[in-house]
């Protein structure tokens, strides 16, 4: 795996630099994207069991002629907005709302569009009290079948699990700065030499292998969505623009398959994560059958 | 291992494997006498954690497991190095355990009941989930749903495995989706969560069993105690993320001591047997 390695060591200095840019508050969020590419959306709130949280968006709108139920995780632009979004960090109940939206969705036969732009699920007492792991576990197996259409736009930063619950997606876009992680730079910085130094963490970034290239060579992702020269935050406006193309493109493709055939496809695809890296001679069988 | 040259082995060992000091109330016990009891602490219960093979020896009818997908091993996608590189510290944890990777899926018997059966290793890398545990989680699943078996998971696991990046993170959904298939044929998944079971591990299969179980004094949730304390400054409960915390607050269906876990494992799999969407009993039919 020397090439592997030389790869890291190259894109050291590049993947943080991309993190930094996806983190910048200036990029188009959520809300951005569906004002942009969708008519007539109603927000909808609540998990009807404790409260509404604003660190994701829910609601239903269309997209061309066509409705659809949208969700996403959304940071905030200014000081109070990020504040009052605890940062797109998102509780227990922003997952319960995510998934009270998956389930309306496929009651009604709406294809589901979710925007993932988080660094992570709230840590803390009240989101571990109500139940943190079970509700993230909960919207990923309520994805894996849904008989619906589902696309999922990684946007922004896709940090760990509170990333992944809106992303069990039959199409997964990603967008060229935005990037995707099994844990922050910082965190892995702060595991692997206890202290989260500025080079330690761009030196983590560029060995966690989170950026769009490598994510799209490890099969993670579908497609990689341009951005405007200088990046999303250059030109917000044409950012929502390029990925509306590209969504448009996706939707188009699996609006011809059958309910079924939705749910088998998704299904297959993740259980095809990562058989391509198993050691040679051990990946026969895999994979579900029928 | 005859049981004679066990001893040897045991009369010649260091006194501090003769004895085991218990972490929940610090006193000394002969280990022998611990292990009889399951390595349940004889002074205050105190469950200590097992081993794979262990887990195994304590759980199944002697003789029955049969191990599936033992051969798969995990390669180096990142070429992930901070200071080792990841294929030296797969190698140490192989010298370690014995094993190549962090899970042992096979099928086995409960009380005479046949089942698919996946146990994890906390020693092998803190138990991490990359694409080998998915992998054979994933086919576990699938073969049970063929064979049309009830599926029981032990977890201990601190989630996801860094040095396999979003390759782990993403195996958290391909368990979801080989269980959503489960869930369409009604075949029951029963998870127990043993001490710890946290991160992407805790955030996905542990917490999608039909039924959720836990061992007493586990620790279970999704982000890390010092985590939590950093980012919030709060003062965190004595029992914060235990077990009892856990049923307290509407998260698991149950805490199973050791010693009733094999019985009740059983006695939960008649009740929700596979496949028989059957007719109501007589009794209930007749209101009596
Ligand atoms: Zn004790």
């Amino acid at each position: 795996m020397a090439a592997g390695a030389k790869r890291s060591a190259q894109s050291t200095g590049d993947a943080w630099e991309r993190v930094k840019l996806a983190r910048d508050p200036a990029r188009p969020q959520t809300l951005d994207y569906i004002n942009g590419l969708c008519q007539g959306f109603f927000e909808l709130h609540g998990d009807r069991c404790f409260r509404d949280d604003p660190a994701i968006v829910a609601g239903l709108g269309y997209f061309g002629r066509q409705p659809v139920a949208l969700v996403g995780h959304q940071r905030g632009h200014s000081t109070a907005e990020r504040l009052k979004r605890n940062f797109g960090r998102p509780h227990p109940e922003g997952y319960r709302k995510a998934a009270r939206l998956f389930e309306l969705a496929e009651r009604f036969g709406l294809p589901v569009i979710t925007f993932i732009d988080t660094q992570g699920a709230e840590p803390g007492v009240g989101a571990e009290e109500r139940g943190q792991a079970e509700a993230i576990a909960r919207c990923l197996v309520l994805m894996a079948r849904l008989e619906v259409p589902v696309v999922s736009c990684v946007v922004g930063e896709g940090g760990s699990g509170g990333a992944l619950a809106l992303g069990v997606a039959n199409a997964i876009l990603m967008l060229e700065n935005a990037c995707y992680s099994v844990i922050t730079p910082e965190g892995c910085a702060a595991i692997l030499w206890r202290e989260s130094t500025p080079e330690n963490v761009a030196r983590a970034a560029g060995m966690l292998g989170l950026c769009a290239p490598e994510l799209l060579r490890l099969a993670v992702v579908d497609e990689i969505v341009p951005e405007p020269g200088g990046g999303a935050q250059a030109d917000p406006e044409a950012a929502v623009r390029l990925l509306g193309v590209v969504l448009r493109r996706h939707l188009a493709r699996l609006a011809r398959l059958g309910p079924q055939k939705l749910r088998r496809a998704r299904q297959r695809k993740f259980a095809a994560m990562g058989v391509p890296f198993l050691l040679p001679g051990a990946v026969a069988n895999s994979g579900p059958s029928g | 291992m005859t049981s004679s040259t066990t001893e040897a082995v045991a009369a010649r060992a260091r006194p501090e494997e003769l004895w085991v000091k218990c972490p929940g109330c610090g006193q000394i016990a002969f280990r022998k006498e611990v292990e009889r009891n399951l390595n349940v602490c004889p002074k205050c219960g105190h469950h200590l954690r097992l081993t794979l093979e262990q887990r195994l020896a304590v759980t199944l009818d002697p003789g029955s497991w049969r191990e599936l997908f033992a051969d798969l091993a995990p390669g180096d996608p990142l070429g992930f190095a901070d200071a080792k590189p990841y294929p030296k510290r797969l190698e140490e944890a192989r010298r370690k355990t014995g094993r190549l990777d962090a899970v042992s899926v096979g099928l086995g018997r409960i009380e005479g009941r046949a089942l698919a059966l996946a146990v994890m290793d906390f020693g092998f890398m803190g138990g991490s989930m990359g694409t080998v545990v998915g992998e054979k989680l994933s086919r576990l699943f699938e073969r049970a749903a063929q064979a049309r078996l009830p599926v029981v998971i032990f977890s201990t696991s601190g989630g996801a495995r860094m040095q396999e990046g979003t390759l782990s993170l993403m195996q958290m959904a391909k368990v979801s989706c080989a269980i959503a298939r489960l869930r369409e044929r009604r075949l029951p998944y029963l998870s127990v969560l043993c001490d710890p079971t946290t991160g992407g591990v805790a955030a996905s299969f542990a917490m999608q069993g039909d039924l959720n179980l836990a061992e007493p004094g586990a620790l279970i949730g999704f982000a890390g105690r010092r985590v939590i304390e950093q980012t919030t400054h709060e003062r965190l409960p004595e029992n914060f993320q235990r077990a009892e915390f856990m049923l307290a607050h509407g998260m698991l269906d149950a805490i199973v001591p050791r010693h009733l876990m094999r019985s009740t494992l059983a006695r939960l799999l008649v009740l929700l047997a596979p496949g028989r969407r059957r007719a109501l009993a007589p009794t209930v039919l007749a209101g009596g």
